[in-house]
C-alpha cells in the first residue's frame, strides 16, 4: 500500500519535481555559460515565462479535458489563427465603421464565436459520424488551415488599434494579460473539471464509455461541448496574444496542436483517457517553456530546442513505462 | 434515423466508397474541364504525387502494425538536406552522398522502430518526439540555411526527379516500382501475414510465437526506407531544398492511407488501397485547379473528403449510417 | 409462492437483428422475493433478453409489464427509474472514480452551477455500503478495489434504487468461495425484501443451492419453467440443448508412455512456488482451482510469457530454458490460451491465416506464402473438428464461441506438439460443441499426446483428466487419480483444505 502511494505521488508530482530539476539546472548552468548577466531565476524572467507559456498553455488546458474525454484534437492550431485573421480583419469593417473602439469587444466576440463554431463542427462530426476524433480533427485541421490561407493568400493580415494593445499590454502586479488570462482558464476549467458533473462525467467516459453510456449519461452532447470548449480557448488565446501583436499570418498556429499535446501528455494525462488534470498541464506547459527559455539563456540556439524537447518527450515515456512495470510477474507480451 | 440498407445498391456503393467516391470524382472534373482527362494532365498529377505516394507507402506498413508515423515529413526534410550537402563534399560525391543518406535515414527508422517495437512506447507521442528532434537535428546539421546544388550541369543527380525513361518519369517509375515490390511483400510474404497480425492482435500474434516487436521495427525501417527514397526525389528534382521542405507531409500522407481505407488501429489496409488515396488526394488537387478555383480550396474539399470516406465505411460496417452514440 | 402480483412480465418479446431472430417471442414472469435462474446455451438469447429488459435494447414486438404495468424503457436509465437493475458480467465502472461517484453515475446530487453536491453524495453512499458490511469506504478510488469488490460496488448501485428487479449475469465467475457467500447473503436479503431476482449462470450447483425456478432459453425462444426443488441436472440439460449431456466420470484405462514434460520447483514470485509434476505421453492432466489459484500462471511460465524465478523445467528428459512463445513452439510446446478472442485469434482476420498463423514462416514456396498448402492445412483441421464456417475465407470475428475456439485448438494441433496445453477449453462455448471438444481431447490423449487441461469447471475436469493436481494459492495441494477423485475431496483440497484437516 505504502509503495504504491510512494509510486502515485511520484507519478503525479512528477512533472513539479522535473521543473525543480530545471530551474536548479538552468540557474546553476546559467551562471557559467549565460550571455547575460541577470540570473536566470530572476523574477522578470519569470513571469515573461508565464506570459510566454499563454498560447500554447490556454489551448493545452482544453486539450486537457478533450484527452480525458479519451479524444484528441488536431485542429486547434488552424482554428487559433482563423480566431485571429477574424478578430483583426473585423475590425476594419464598413459595417462597424461607427463604432469606433466599441469595435474592439466585437472583434473579441465574434473571434470567440468563431472558435466556438469551428469546435462545434468538430463535436457534431464526431458525435453524428463515429468517425475517430483523430481523424476528423486532421481533416479539420486542414480544412480549418485551407480557409486561414483563403481568407488572404500567404500575406499576413494586420489591424493596429492602439487602444487594444494599450489593453491588452497592461499588467496587474507584473503580469501581462496573456498570463491572466491563461492562470484563469486553468483555475476555471479546473474547478469544472474537479467539482461539476460535467467534469465528473468527463473522467467517466474517457474510463469506461459504455459504462457512461448505461448510467445515461448523454455522452454525444457532452463530447460536442468539450470540442466547443477547446474551440472557445483557442480563440481565447488567440485574442489575448493578437490582440497585442496586431499582425498575423497565415501559418501561425502550426504545430500548436503538438505542443499542447506534449504539455498534457508530460503533466500526467492519459492519451487513452479517463485519467489526467489541468494542474499537471499547467506543469507541463511550463516545463516545456523553462526548457526553452533555458536553453537560450545558456546559449543554445533554436534548433538545439526542438532537439532536446523531442529527446525529453521520449525520455518522460520511458520513466513513465518504468514507474509501471509490475516486475517479474508482468507477462512478457 | 434511417437505417441504411447496407444490402441494398446504396449500401453496397457504400462499401465500395472510396473507390467509387474516385470514379464519380474523375467523372465529374472532367466534365467539368475536358483538360483534366488529358493524358498530359493525368501523367503530371502521377508524377507530382510520386513524393508523397512513396512515403505513404512505407507509412502503410507502420499503420497496418498498428501505430503513426508523425516523423516521415521532418525525416524527409533530414533526407533531402543530408544528400544534397554530401553531394556538395568532394569527399563524398553523388554516390556515397546517396548511399550515407540512406544509411543515416534508416538508422533514424531505427531508433523510431526500437523506442516503439522493442520498448513498446506509444508511437504517436515517439514520433512526435522524433518530428521535433529530427526537424532540430537537421537544423544543426545545415546550420539554418537551405541547401544547393552548386554545378547543377556536371552531375547525373537530376535523374532521379527529372529524368525519364521510356516516356516516362523517373518518379512515377520508382513510385510504381516501390508499390509493386512493397505490395507483393505485404500481401504475399510471410513478412507481410505477420503484420497483419501484429496490428490486428498483437497479444494474439505473441501467443501465436510471432515476434513482434522485430515486425514493428521492421515496418519503422520500411517507412524510413521510403522516406529516404523521398527525400532523393526530392533533392534531385529541385537540385535544392530549403529545410522545411518536408515540413506538413506526415499529415497528407496520414490523410492519403486514411482515404485509402487502412483503419488507424491497425491490421487492415492495402499497398493498392494507399496508392488510389494519394491518387485521389492528387486528382483533388488538379481537379480544383484546373476548375479554376484557388489553391487552397484543396484542403478544404479534402477534408470534407475524408470525412465523408471514413464515415462512409464506417456506416457500411456497422449497418446503420448515423452513429448510435447516444 | 401466493398469488401475488408478478414483479415482472415479459410478454411475447420478439427482438431482431439482421439476419438474427434472437428472440422469439419470449414470455418470462418474475415473483416478487424469488430467485428465478435463467439458463441457455451462448446464443439462446439470454443476455439480449436481458438488454431488452435493463433498456439496452426496444424489444420489436411485446410488452414489458412491471407489476402488471406496462412499461416502455428507452435506456439504462429508465429502466432503473423502473426498479430494474442490471448487474453485468463485464463490470461497467470507471475505474479513476470513486465507488461513490460510481454508485450515482449519471445522477451525481447537485448544486448550483452544475457543482457536485458531495457531503449529499458521500453520506447516501456510505449508507448503502453500510448495508452490505463492506471493508472499503465512499471515497475508495474504485480501481484499487479487488475484483469481489468491485462487484460489491455494482451490486451497491442496485440498492440506490427501490428496486422491483435485480439482474445478475454470471455473478460468481471471478469470485473465491468466502465472497460467494457474502454475495448469496446479499441475494437473501434483497429476496427478503420481496425483489425479484433473475440469475443468470451455467454453474448448475449453484442455481440448485440457490434458486427457486428455472426458466430455460433455446435458440432464441423460451421452452419452459421448472420448480428447481422438484427438478435435476439432467432435467434442465435436456431443455437446455434437447438431450443429455454425458458427463460422466472418466473411467477409461489409460496407457502411458514415456515422460514428456516433467517440472521441478517451479516457482514464479508469489504467483506459483514449489511446482513440481510430470506429464506423460498419452496421459491427460488436469489442473484445478480457483480464480487466482496460479494454473494459468504456470501454463504462461511452460509458454515462455514469463520467467520463472525458481526451479527446473525437462522436456523428453532435457533440461530447457523456455525465454518466449517462438521458444516454447520451437521445443514442442502448444499453449490454446484462456481468452480466444484476446489471445487465441486475430479477429479480423479469416479461418486459413488464423490456423496457419504460428508457422507461416514455414509454409513457403520461394519467397511467398504457399497459400495451397495453407488451405489444405485448414481443411483437414475443418474436417477432423468439425468447424462450421462457410469457407476458409470467413473472418474469424463472425463464427460463434464454439467454431472459434475449434479454431484455436485446430491451429496449435497443427504444430504437432509434443505437449499441448489447453487453458479454459470450453469456457463460454455452447453445450454440443462443449463435448465435441471433451472428446477430442481423450481422443487426443489417446493418440499419444501428453495434454494439460486447466478447468474451472468440475464436471468437465472430473470428465476428460486421468489425473488431477488440485491448486490453491499458487500451490499444488494434491494430486488425484480418476479413481479415487471424489466431488467432495477435490472441494476441499482446492479450497486450501489439506488432506489431514478435518
Amino acid at each position: 500500500m505504502h509503495k504504491d502511494r510512494l509510486k502515485n505521488t511520484l507519478k503525479h508530482g512528477a512533472i513539479w519535481g522535473f521543473i525543480v530539476l530545471e530551474l536548479i539546472f538552468f540557474s546553476v548552468a546559467g551562471e557559467f555559460l549565460s550571455l547575460s548577466d541577470r540570473a536566470f531565476m530572476d523574477v522578470d524572467n519569470m513571469l515573461l515565462l508565464l506570459k510566454q507559456s499563454a498560447p500554447i498553455g490556454i489551448i493545452a488546458v482544453g486539450m486537457t479535458v478533450i484527452m480525458i474525454n479519451g479524444n484528441i484534437d488536431l485542429s486547434v492550431g488552424a482554428i487559433f489563427a482563423l480566431a485571429a485573421i477574424v478578430m483583426l480583419d473585423s475590425m476594419t469593417w464598413p459595417v462597424f465603421a461607427g463604432l469606433g473602439d466599441g469595435v474592439i469587444p466585437v472583434s473579441w466576440l465574434l473571434a470567440l464565436l468563431t472558435g466556438c463554431a469551428l469546435g462545434l463542427i468538430n463535436g457534431f462530426v464526431v458525435w453524428k459520424t463515429g468517425v475517430d476524433a483523430f481523424i476528423v480533427t486532421l481533416g479539420a485541421m486542414l480544412g480549418y488551415r485551407g480557409l486561414v490561407f483563403m481568407y488572404n493568400g500567404e500575406q499576413p493580415t494586420y489591424h493596429l488599434n492602439w487602444t487594444m494593445v494599450d489593453f491588452a499590454e497592461a499588467d496587474i502586479l507584473g503580469l501581462e494579460s496573456p498570463a491572466i488570462v491563461f492562470l484563469a482558464t486553468v483555475l476555471v476549467v479546473w474547478l469544472v473539471m474537479t467539482r461539476t458533473v460535467h467534469g465528473r462525467n468527463a473522467y467517466a467516459i474517457g474510463d469506461n464509455r459504455d459504462a457512461a453510456v448505461n448510467a445515461g449519461i448523454r455522452v454525444g452532447p457532452h463530447i460536442v461541448m468539450n470540442f466547443v470548449l477547446i474551440g472557445f480557448l483557442a480563440a481565447l488565446s488567440a485574442v489575448a496574444f493578437y490582440s497585442a501583436s496586431g499582425s498575423v499570418n497565415p501559418n501561425d498556429g502550426m504545430l500548436f496542436e503538438l505542443w499542447a499535446i506534449t504539455a498534457v501528455v508530460l503533466g500526467g494525462t492519459k492519451l487513452t483517457g479517463g485519467r489526467g488534470s489541468v494542474i499537471g498541464t499547467l506543469g507541463g506547459v511550463i516545463a516545456i517553456q523553462i526548457l526553452r527559455k533555458g536553453l537560450g539563456h545558456i546559449g543554445a540556439d533554436s534548433e538545439t530546442v526542438n532537439l532536446v524537447i523531442g529527446t525529453i518527450l521520449i525520455l518522460v515515456l520511458l520513466l513513465d513505462r518504468q514507474l509501471n512495470r509490475k516486475g517479474a510477474e508482468e507477462l512478457k507480451v | 434515423m434511417p437505417e441504411l440498407n447496407m444490402k441494398s445498391l446504396g449500401g453496397f456503393l457504400a462499401r465500395q466508397g472510396i473507390l467509387v467516391a474516385f470514379i464519380v470524382f474523375m467523372i465529374g472534373f472532367a466534365l467539368w474541364n475536358p483538360r483534366f482527362i488529358d493524358p498530359d494532365n493525368l501523367f503530371g498529377v502521377v508524377r507530382s504525387s510520386a513524393i508523397l505516394g512513396v512515403m505513404a507507402l512505407g507509412v502503410t506498413f507502420v499503420v497496418i502494425g498498428g501505430n503513426l508515423d508523425l516523423s516521415v515529413g521532418s525525416m524527409m526534410s533530414f533526407s533531402a538536406i543530408v544528400v544534397l550537402d554530401l553531394h556538395e563534399n568532394p569527399a563524398f560525391g553523388p554516390a556515397l552522398a546517396i548511399l550515407a543518406m540512406f544509411a543515416l535515414t534508416l538508422c533514424l527508422g531505427a531508433i523510431n522502430g526500437y523506442l516503439i517495437g522493442y520498448l513498446r512506447l506509444n508511437s504517436l507521442i515517439v514520433t512526435l518526439g522524433m518530428l521535433s528532434a529530427i526537424h532540430g537535428l537537421t537544423l544543426t546539421y545545415s546550420g539554418g540555411q537551405n541547401m544547393d546544388i552548386a554545378n547543377q550541369s556536371a552531375t547525373w543527380f537530376d535523374v532521379f526527379g527529372r529524368g525519364t525513361a521510356m516516356g516516362i518519369p523517373i518518379p512515377v517509375l520508382i513510385f510504381g516500382l516501390l508499390a509493386a515490390v512493397l505490395g507483393i511483400l505485404l500481401s504475399k510474404t510471410p513478412f507481410g501475414r505477420k503484420v497483419y497480425a501484429v496490428g490486428g492482435n498483437g497479444t494474439a500474434a505473441t501467443f501465436s510465437g510471432i515476434p513482434r516487436a522485430r515486425v514493428v521495427f521492421l515496418t519503422y525501417m520500411i517507412s524510413a526506407f521510403c522516406v529516404a527514397t523521398a527525400g532523393l526525389i526530392q533533392a534531385s528534382r529541385t537540385m535544392g531544398a530549403q529545410n522545411t521542405v518536408g515540413q506538413g507531409l506526415e499529415l497528407e500522407v496520414l490523410a492519403a492511407v486514411i482515404l485509402g481505407g487502412a483503419s488507424l488501429l491497425g491490421g487492415s489496409g492495402t499497398v493498392f488501397k494507399t496508392v488510389i488515396g494519394v491518387l485521389i488526394l492528387g486528382f483533388i488537387q488538379n481537379g480544383l485547379l484546373l476548375a479554376g478555383l484557388e489553391f487552397y480550396v484543396q484542403f478544404v474539399v479534402t477534408w470534407v473528403i475524408i470525412i465523408l470516406a471514413v464515415w462512409l465505411d464506417i456506416a457500411a460496417k456497422r449497418g446503420r449510417l448515423l452513429s448510435p452514440i447516444a | 409462492m401466493t398469488d401475488q402480483t408478478p414483479a415482472l412480465r415479459l410478454e411475447g418479446i420478439v427482438k431482431t437483428f439482421p439476419g438474427v431472430r434472437a428472440l422469439d417471442g419470449v414470455s418470462f414472469t418474475v415473483m416478487p422475493g424469488e430467485v428465478h435462474a435463467l439458463m441457455g446455451e451462448n446464443g439462446a438469447g439470454k443476455s439480449t433478453l436481458m438488454k431488452v429488459l435493463g433498456g439496452i435494447y426496444q424489444p420489436d414486438e411485446g410488452s414489458i409489464l412491471i407489476a402488471e404495468r406496462e412499461t416502455v424503457m428507452a435506456n439504462p436509465l429508465e429502466a432503473k427509474a423502473n426498479g430494474v437493475m442490471f448487474i453485468h458480467q463485464e463490470l461497467s465502472l470507471a475505474e479513476e472514480l470513486s465507488v461513490a461517484e460510481n454508485i450515482y453515475l449519471g445522477e451525481l446530487p447537485t448544486k448550483s452551477f452544475g457543482r457536485v453536491d458531495w457531503e449529499t453524495l458521500y453520506s447516501r453512499t456510505d449508507a448503502i455500503l453500510e448495508k452490505l458490511k463492506v471493508g472499503f469506504n465512499a471515497r475508495t478510488i474504485v480501481g484499487d478495489l479487488s475484483i469481489a469488490n468491485q462487484q460489491m460496488v455494482e451490486i451497491a448501485r442496485a440498492l440506490t434504487v427501490d428496486a422491483k428487479a435485480v439482474i445478475f449475469d454470471e455473478p460468481t465467475a471471478s469470485l473465491t468461495d468466502s465472497e460467494k457467500v457474502v454475495l448469496f447473503d446479499v441475494i437473501t436479503d434483497l429476496k427478503a425484501q420481496g425483489v425479484g431476482i433473475i440469475y443468470i449462470s451455467h454453474r448448475m450447483e449453484e442455481i440448485f443451492k440457490m434458486t427457486d425456478r428455472i426458466s430455460v432459453l433455446r435458440d432464441g425462444e423460451y421452452r419452459g419453467t421448472l420448480n428447481t426443488r422438484d427438478t435435476n441436472e439432467d432435467e434442465v440439460t435436456q431443455l437446455m440443448i434437447g438431450r443429455s449431456l454425458d458427463l460422466s466420470r472418466n473411467t477409461a484405462p489409460v496407457k502411458l508412455g514415456p515422460v514428456a514434460l516433467r517440472v521441478e520447483g517451479l516457482a514464479c514470485g508469489h504467483l506459483f512456488e514449489d511446482v513440481s509434476f510430470e506429464v506423460h505421453e498419452g496421459e491427460v492432466l488436469g489442473f484445478y482451482g480457483l480464480v487466482g489459484a496460479g494454473r494459468t500462471e504456470i501454463a504462461e511460465t511452460l509458454f515462455g510469457l514469463r520467467t520463472p524465478t525458481s526451479g527446473r523445467i525437462f522436456l523428453k528428459g532435457e533440461e530447457v530454458a523456455i525465454k518466449s512463445p517462438i521458444d516454447a513452439i520451437a521445443k514442442g510446446i502448444s499453449l490454446v490460451p484462456e481468452s480466444r478472442k484476446e489471445q487465441g485469434l486475430v479477429l479480423g482476420m479469416n479461418c486459413r491465416d488464423n490456423i496457419t498463423l504460428p508457422q507461416v514462416s514455414d509454409l513457403r514456396a520461394g519467397p511467398f506464402v504457399a497459400e495451397g498448402a495453407e488451405i489444405s492445412i485448414y481443411d483437414q483441421y475443418r474436417d477432423r473438428l468439425e468447424i462450421k464456417a462457410p469457407s476458409w475465407k470467413s473472418i474469424v470475428g463472425n463464427l460463434s464461441g464454439g467454431n472459434q475456439q475449434k479454431i484455436v485448438i485446430g491451429k496449435w494441433l497443427s504444430m504437432r506438439p509434443e505437449v499441448l496445453i489447453v487453458d479454459e477449453p470450453t469456457r463460454g462455448i455452447d453445450v454440443g460443441s462443449k463435448s465435441e471438444i471433451h472428446n477430442l481431447l481423450r481422443d487426443l490423449a489417446h493418440q499419444g499426446y501428453a495434454v494439460i487441461v486447466i478447468s474451472s469447471e468440475m464436471p468437465e475436469v472430473l470428465h476428460v483428466s486421468d489425473r488431477i493436481l488440485a491448486m490453491y494459492s499458487g500451490r499444488i495441494m494434491r494430486e488425484f487419480s480418476a479413481a479415487e477423485v471424489t466431488e467432495d475431496n477435490l472441494i476441499q483440497a482446492i479450497s486450501g483444505i489439506t488432506g489431514d484437516a478435518a
